[in-house]
């Protein structure tokens, strides 16, 4: 004589997608993440409005679980030159582009309507008046939360930017290829 | 499930990414389970704390607004 045992109900409730039955979904809001998501930032940009998005999308990424690194080449290279820093490179071009575009998280400018400085001015003197934070603060905020901030190892070479120039606690310099597998592993990319 | 607040997360007059970013920062201190309340000003906070628990599923429990100021109390999945 054999007893039917019956499953008990599926209490869970299910996704919109189709998702395979063996495991079971987490619900929404109450469970924990089942695959690591990433964000892939390359941040070639370094204007002040530019680097905002950078820098507030990747702390909103590491405070949200997902995991972020930000590949900063060309231009976006410049503010995360250590502080102190005001010349940099070796032959008179380099030193030349440093002397032109100030490095250093302090001192970027506006894409647009700089007005020979007038304009950065303006935006801090709102910033500070809207709460809004720095580059500064949302760049330690994004390190503190484990944001990965990769530089690129042939804008370094042709900037005359070493190691010892950059800030504490970036990733390993890197280069193109490093880049097209990390976005095309990541669920989400951008280009700034 | 205890009710008891253990940490409060002030983030009056921040505004975006602040709140989150400190609440993700505060969370990492609670053990799971336990209650934080989070203040925030920023109306767009509201929005923001809804996609974040979805993101990190961390139950947001309850929210309520008082004179201006946003109150979320998140449970640490």
């Amino acid at each position: 004589m054999t007893t039917a045992v019956l499953e008990p109900p599926i209490t869970t409730p299910v996704a919109p997608t189709e998702v395979p039955s063996t495991s079971p979904l987490p619900a929404p809001g109450t469970g924990a993440a089942t695959k690591v998501r990433e964000l892939i930032i390359v941040n070639w940009s370094g204007e002040y409005d530019r680097i905002m998005p950078t820098l507030i999308m990747a702390s909103a990424a590491a405070a949200s679980g997902v995991s972020c690194k930000v590949f900063v080449t060309f231009w976006g290279l410049l503010p995360f030159v250590r502080d102190g820093k005001r010349i940099t490179g070796e032959n008179w071009m380099q030193r030349m582009l440093s002397f032109m575009q100030r490095p250093g998280i302090d001192h970027v400018k506006l894409s647009k309507m700089n007005f020979l400085g007038m304009g950065p001015w303006m935006i801090r003197s709102l910033s500070r008046k809207y709460h809004v934070a720095t580059p500064r603060e949302l760049l330690e905020a994004a390190q503190a939360m484990g944001v990965e901030f990769i530089p690129c190892q042939m804008t370094m070479d042709m900037f005359g930017l070493k190691r010892e120039d950059m800030i504490d606690g970036l990733g390993e310099p890197a280069g193109a290829a490093t880049v097209i597998e990390l976005m095309t592993n990541a669920e989400a990319s951008l280009f700034i | 499930m205890s009710q008891v607040i253990t940490t409060v997360v002030d983030a009056q007059g921040l505004s975006c990414p602040m709140p989150i970013v400190k609440a993700a920062q505060a969370v990492r201190g609670l053990q799971s389970g336990q209650l934080m309340e989070v203040l925030a000003t920023d109306p767009g906070s509201v929005k923001d704390f809804a996609a974040w628990s979805r993101s990190t599923g961390n139950e947001l429990v309850e929210q309520h607004a008082d004179s201006g100021v946003f109150h979320f109390v998140i449970r640490r999945a």
